[in-house]
């Protein structure tokens, strides 16, 4: 009974000394915590210039190169100085009938089996070739031929790269990343005057003009990344003109028309949901529905293109448009909420109907925010592998992708191939194509920022 | 009325409708009537039909992958059986002679001898010899037809959900179908990644949300964005490049080339952006008030923290660890490159396995024949995992209504 009627003991009576050395511990713990904290965002920052400092490392350093054939030994000039008929007499000259083939993997319209039965006008139909062979077979033109269909199709550039593929044959026998090129140097040229006697060590940056400019091949050294860069541009363009009209106008929906129905509720919940789910999922449904079902609309069979399947440009592009859509809808929705209603409203005073209100008020003013989201939203896409995978990019093509209905790749892609690449040099030239995806993404993103902070002092 | 005044009305005092006196100035006739305006209908209902796209995208996921995946589990996949006829067939005939190596045949198999739609289906009734099969003609509405010797020969297999979910195997060519295999290893590499990325995510998210100045946090949250707009390609490479031999020199060679903890790791690094800015979102939602009390009852700013803050976050920061939970299942590329080539029913971190979204992707890759096994099955697996992320993300939003503490 006492013992209940005694009052509680809210805090037990401690010494100051104790009290002090609590207190210490206490703030100690608080400064353990601070630091693990901070140190948390440290690792992530480390992550991010540890991955970046990588890719670099990876992309310039010295390599050890073999010649099959010394190109000094093609001409008496260097090869960058001959033009386009020299180089494709030196072509065909160093090739002999095997010119033929090249002809058909880098030129040919009908299938392999076809092609050396049929005239030049239907094997190259499409291309140029000299008009007085229209009517011969591949195995009818002379060697001089050869060279004059070369010629019409390719410039000088392209010509110089077929002859160092297919003649000079440059094979990379070893590589090392730039840290080690530059700290081991001595070692290094040990083992190449030890293991390769013959060979060439010069310092290589990767990443480099040919490099952007030429295409696919086998070698690395010649490899280059213009069809997957046109392969991206040509997808994102069907990309941003689809998810543009679409996005914008699913926005503009949401935030002026809708009355808050169960039916628009649903959307506003549906579209949160979508954004959450794989990209990889977004690949089967594009390999489902646009390149399988409407097949005939995305091969452009319905507009008379006959040499596609459906896996082309256009069913890519529609495929990162549906993934980037509830992305690009949040961001315009947001951007449309930001303008003030007052601005509605003296529109409306004013007698405009809601359209008029919308296109000439609501959307300039929200134009800087609409525009920064489609940026940003396109950017993602241009990183996007796993959809286009599914989707169908083809695996190795050296034609430039020229519309809707070509077949593709992009720039992730290539990525992920040469990554996978058995011959270790191709993770260099992973590594240059990934400095270059990742400064047109940067520009990308840097148009975005610079335009919201122009457009919206203007405003 | 001083509205009307200004109008000349003819007689102070008389009202007269505005349609009338507006007819009386313009000389046309007036109506204040709403005008029909079609264009504008027809701008709307096109806004509408924009808006609706996105529940299409989703009725069209539920179709494709539905019906697929259904035909993947209601229809025989047909396996071939490395066999062929010895022997030509006529229609009538009820004995089939075939070669000896390929799959074994039982009674009650059902078998397809040829390609095309002019395949016959025929049941085995009874195996008479190692050679020689009895077998019904013509089943399930084939037409029981004459076959040339050699004629290809494919096996049946019904594929149930049972099979589905129970077998340890992923090898659709020769007729196992386990989707544990990739269901599996892709939980692995998620728990791997979670791992990394809880702490990292959190302990970014408290530091932003609670610690750093206006200035610190400027510079912190690009950084963060940055890492999130990397394409995961990119993490792929860095992956198996860098982190692969990283692990190796550490724990010695008994980690593969191709391996989960790598691409796990790598994972957790992508996911942290998500996790760190969500649960940024939740801790900044609870209200000063708290914060306040809690210091003037004379907590430190770590006791405040995890005593009142994370609390009162919960929900949010229990949302944000399953949306990257849901991340991190679906993520592909990463695994594709550095994780491997082929299903393994593993949870040594340092073997290769393949998960679900690696596995669509590495089959999808190419050319892949509509309605062949492959086609089929991937679609089993992409609404497998459809399903799982779906269920993730009805979680996370579960979460956050259900248990979200409202301060007013």
């Amino acid at each position: 009974m006492s013992e209940q009627a005694a009052p509680r003991i809210l805090a037990e009576q401690v010494s100051e000394q104790t009290f002090l050395e609590r207190l210490n511990a206490r703030n100690r713990r608080g400064k353990i915590g601070q630091i693990f904290f901070f140190s948390a965002n440290v690792i992530a920052l480390l992550a991010l210039i540890v991955l970046l400092g990588h890719v670099t490392n990876q992309s310039i350093g010295l390599v050890i190169l073999r010649n099959t054939v010394d190109p000094a030994s093609l001409s008496d000039r260097p090869l960058e100085e001959l033009s386009a008929e020299e180089l494709a007499a030196i072509l065909v000259e160093q090739m002999g009938g095997r010119a033929r083939v090249l002809i058909r993997d880098e030129l040919s319209q009908v299938p392999v089996n076809q092609f050396t039965t049929a005239p030049m006008s239907v094997a190259l139909n499409g291309r140029s070739y000299p008009s007085e062979y229209a009517d011969a077979t591949i195995n009818d033109v002379p060697p001089e031929g050869w060279a004059a269909i070369l010629v019409a199709n390719f410039g000088a550039a392209d010509l110089r790269d077929m002859l160092i593929d297919n003649v000079v044959k440059p094979t990379v026998d070893a590589s090392w990343p730039l840290i080690q090129s530059l700290t081991q140097r001595s070692e290094i040229e040990t083992i190449a005057r030890e293991k390769y006697p013959d060979d060439i060590l010069e310092f290589h940056s990767w990443i480099n003009l040919d490099f952007i400019t030429s295409s696919v091949s086998s070698s690395a050294t010649t490899a280059g990344l213009r069809t997957a860069l046109l392969g991206s541009f040509w997808i994102i363009s069907i990309t941003a003109v689809t998810a543009l009209i679409v996005g914008v106008s699913a926005a503009i929906y949401l935030e002026e028309y809708s009355s808050g129905s169960r039916i628009e509720q649903l959307i506003e919940i549906n579209i949160r949901n979508l954004a959450a789910i794989p990209s990889v999922i977004y690949g089967m449904l594009g390999l489902a529905v646009f390149v399988r079902t409407l097949g005939a609309f995305t091969s452009g069979a319905v507009l008379g293109v006959t040499d596609s399947n459906g896996r082309t440009v256009m069913s890519a592009g529609l495929t990162l448009a549906l993934l980037i859509l509830p992305l690009l809808i949040v961001n315009a929705q947001e951007a449309i909420r930001a303008v003030p209603s007052s601005i509605r409203e003296a529109s409306y005073g004013l007698g405009a109907t809601k359209w008029q209100t919308v296109a000439r008020q609501v959307l300039p003013a929200a134009l800087p925010g609409i525009l920064t989201g489609v940026i940003l939203s396109l950017s993602r896409a241009v990183g996007e592998t796993a959809p286009l995978l599914v989707v169908g990019a083809s695996t190795f093509i050296g034609i430039d992708p020229n519309g809707p209905f070509s077949k593709f790749t992009v720039v992730p892609i290539q990525i992920f191939q040469w990554t996978a690449d058995p011959k270790p040099e191709f993770k260099n030239v992973a590594a240059a194509a990934i400095i270059a995806l990742l400064i047109v993404m940067i520009l990308m993103n840097g148009t975005a920022i610079i335009l919201r902070n122009r457009l919206s002092r203007r405003t | 009325m001083a509205q009307e005044m200004s109008l000349s009305s003819p007689a102070v005092g008389v009202r007269i409708p505005l349609a009338e006196r507006m007819a009386a100035e313009t000389g046309r006739e007036a109506s204040l009537n709403r005008r029909p305006r079609f264009a504008e209908r027809a701008i709307g209902l096109f806004l509408f039909a924009c808006g609706a796209l996105s529940i299409l995208t989703t009725v069209g996921f539920t179709i494709v992958l539905g019906s697929e995946a259904l035909r993947f589990f209601a229809t025989m996949e047909w396996l071939n059986a490395n066999k062929q006829t010895t022997a030509a067939v006529t229609a009538a005939d009820s004995r089939l002679t075939v070669g000896t190596g390929g799959s074994t045949i039982q009674v009650g198999d059902m078998l397809r001898l040829g390609i095309g739609d002019s395949a016959e289906q025929v049941r085995v009734v009874e195996v008479a010899e190692a050679e020689t099969l009895v077998v019904e003609r013509g089943v399930d509405g084939t037409q029981a037809i004459d076959h040339t010797v050699n004629t290809p020969m494919f096996v049946g297999v019904q594929v149930t959900l049972d099979k589905f979910l129970t077998d340890t195997k992923w090898a659709p060519q020769i007729g196992r179908f386990g989707i544990m295999e990739l269901v599996i290893p892709t939980l692995v590499i998620t728990i791997i990644a979670m791992v990394v990325s809880i702490p990292l995510g959190l302990g970014a998210a408290v530091y932003i949300a609670e610690y750093a100045t206006p200035r610190v946090r400027g510079i912190l949250k690009p950084i963060l964005e940055i890492l999130a707009g990397i394409p995961t390609v990119v993490y792929g490479y860095f992956a198996l490049t860098f982190i692969t031999p990283l692990l190796q020199a550490i724990f010695g060679l008994n980690v593969k080339v191709y391996n989960m903890a790598s691409a796990g790791i790598v994972v957790g690094i992508l996911i942290i952006p998500t996790i760190s800015s969500i649960g940024e979102d939740a801790l900044r939602a609870v209200p000063r008030a708290l914060r306040e009390a809690s210091y003037g009852l004379g907590a430190t700013k770590l006791e405040t923290v995890y005593k009142v803050l994370l609390p009162a976050a919960l929900s949010g920061i229990v949302a944000a660890v399953i949306l990257g939970f849901s991340r991190a299942v679906g993520e592909t590329m990463i695994v594709l490159i550095a994780s491997g080539a082929g299903p393994n029913l593993t949870v040594n971190p340092f073997d290769s396995a393949e998960t679900m979204a690696g596995h669509i992707a590495r089959i999808s890759t190419g050319d892949l024949s509509f309605g062949s096994i492959d086609y089929n099955s991937v679609f089993a697996v992409g609404l497998t995992l459809f399903i799982m992320t779906l269920l993730l993300n009805f979680a996370s939003t579960l979460v956050t209504r259900r248990f979200r503490e409202v301060y007013q």
